[in-house]
């Protein structure tokens, strides 16, 4: 049997943070094959966005609808620190099912094939990063949620993502990306959070 | 799925694999073979307070690995990671109380054999001892997991750890050490009887409180 083709929409979604209202009446709809650029200021909700998009906070109010596996990159790696990189890229090669060869090849792709024995607490930011990109290019699930997928990459680094999100897609996966930073995927539709943040008399409702 | 996440949570946490997980077994002997020298040598008096000593030392020792047991996975994304493949949050936390049971409750009850020569505890009272342990040492563990789920997203969780650990645990001692000091073996049951209720919480009280956690 074929798996249904992922989708990813958000119907009215309002979130807060703490007592503040973050945004409110922001919708979309994305399909097989489609790529949205979230922008938006430190702080105003991309973040938040992401997590209630991904199921791990409940929003205010509004519903979030998925179909296929999620997979989610933010500021955490989920990497043991203390353990050297392979092993704990190979702990969630075990729990996604991922071939070892598989793994290999991602590593290899960003850059990683010769920092495998090192521990990840050793990795510089980038490399974390990097790394963290590995873990969610191997785990092939066809909705990605990216949280600031560039920030601390150096440039060479920051076109290869734009390079992955765009075959993620031409695979016909789904990529959702909160980001200040410029992504160079043709096609990719984009909208400002801050468009649907709250009047202040709302706010203050 | 559950299996891989044991084996990796007892790398973590088993000591000698795992980074200062030896700790508690350490402090454990370290108080047995410190007693002896606070009181003095009387095989008496030893033997005697011994048994209380031992069960307050595994109280303490419960304390110890607290602080990286849940807080260290929560700010790595590990249990968000989890929970984005579907596995419930209770069963994260059932896994990891088995980890660490595992990795505290084994070897501290092989170190009180060193623990209980130290101060003189043999016969049946070492017989009780033991088995008030094995017995105890669940729920401690399940004590233990609770209060750091609970206290995992807050600054000061790791010294209010300790104080929660305390008051909560105190039937376990109670009929711990009170099985020792009227040598029967019908307080083991409760304490046995303790702990199971207690195994039996933790995984929805530890679960409910990463996802609360989640939420801020």
């Amino acid at each position: 049997m074929q798996a249904p083709s992922p989708a990813l929409s958000a119907h009215d979604l309002a979130c807060r943070r703490g007592d503040r209202l973050l945004f409110r009446r922001l919708s979309f709809a994305l399909d097989t094959g489609a790529a949205c650029h979230v922008t938006g200021a430190n702080g105003a909700g991309k973040t938040t966005l992401i997590r209630a998009v991904a199921g791990l906070t409940t929003p205010y109010a509004g519903e979030v609808r998925r179909t296929g596996a999620l997979a989610l990159l933010d500021e955490r790696t989920g990497l043991d620190p203390d353990m050297p990189l392979g092993l704990a890229l190979a702990f969630w090669a075990k729990i996604d099912a991922v071939e070892h060869l598989a793994l290999e090849s991602c590593c290899d792709r960003l850059g990683l094939g010769n920092l495998l024995e090192v521990p990840v607490r050793y990795l510089s930011t980038g490399q974390k990063k990097r790394a963290a990109l590995a873990r969610v290019l191997g785990q092939a699930a066809p909705v990605w949620l990216l949280d600031e997928p560039l920030s601390g990459l150096d440039t060479a680094s920051q076109a290869l993502v734009s390079r992955l999100v765009r075959e993620h897609c031409d695979g016909g996966g789904i990529a959702l990306i909160a980001s200040h930073q410029p992504l160079d995927v043709p096609g990719m539709t984009a909208f400002a959070i801050e468009d649907f943040a709250p009047t202040p008399a709302e706010a203050d409702a | 799925m559950l299996m891989q996440l044991l084996r990796r949570d007892l790398a973590q946490f088993f000591p000698f694999t795992g980074s200062g997980a030896a700790l508690p077994v350490v402090f454990f002997v370290a108080v047995a073979m410190l007693f002896p020298f606070a009181v003095g040598p009387d095989a008496n008096i030893l033997a005697k307070t011994g048994g209380g000593v031992v069960w307050i030392a595994a109280l303490l020792a419960a304390i110890l690995p607290l602080e990286k047991l849940v807080a260290r996975d929560i700010e790595l994304g590990f249990f968000d990671q989890l929970r984005l493949r579907g596995m419930a949050d209770e069963a994260m936390m059932a896994v990891r109380l088995i980890a660490h049971w595992l990795s505290f409750g084994p070897p501290l009850v092989l170190a009180t054999f060193p623990a209980a020569a130290l101060l003189k505890i043999e016969g049946e009272t070492f017989e009780i001892l033991l088995l008030g342990l094995i017995a105890g040492t669940p729920g401690l563990a399940a004590i233990g997991l609770m209060i750091a789920a609970l206290t995992a997203s807050l600054r000061a969780g790791a010294a209010l750890s300790g104080l929660l650990l305390i008051p909560l645990a105190l039937p376990i001692l109670i009929f711990g050490a009170g099985a020792l000091a009227r040598q029967d073996q019908v307080s083991l049951g409760f304490v046995g009887a303790i702990s199971l209720a207690l195994v039996a919480l933790a995984p929805f009280a530890a679960g409910a409180a990463i996802r609360a956690a989640r939420e801020n």
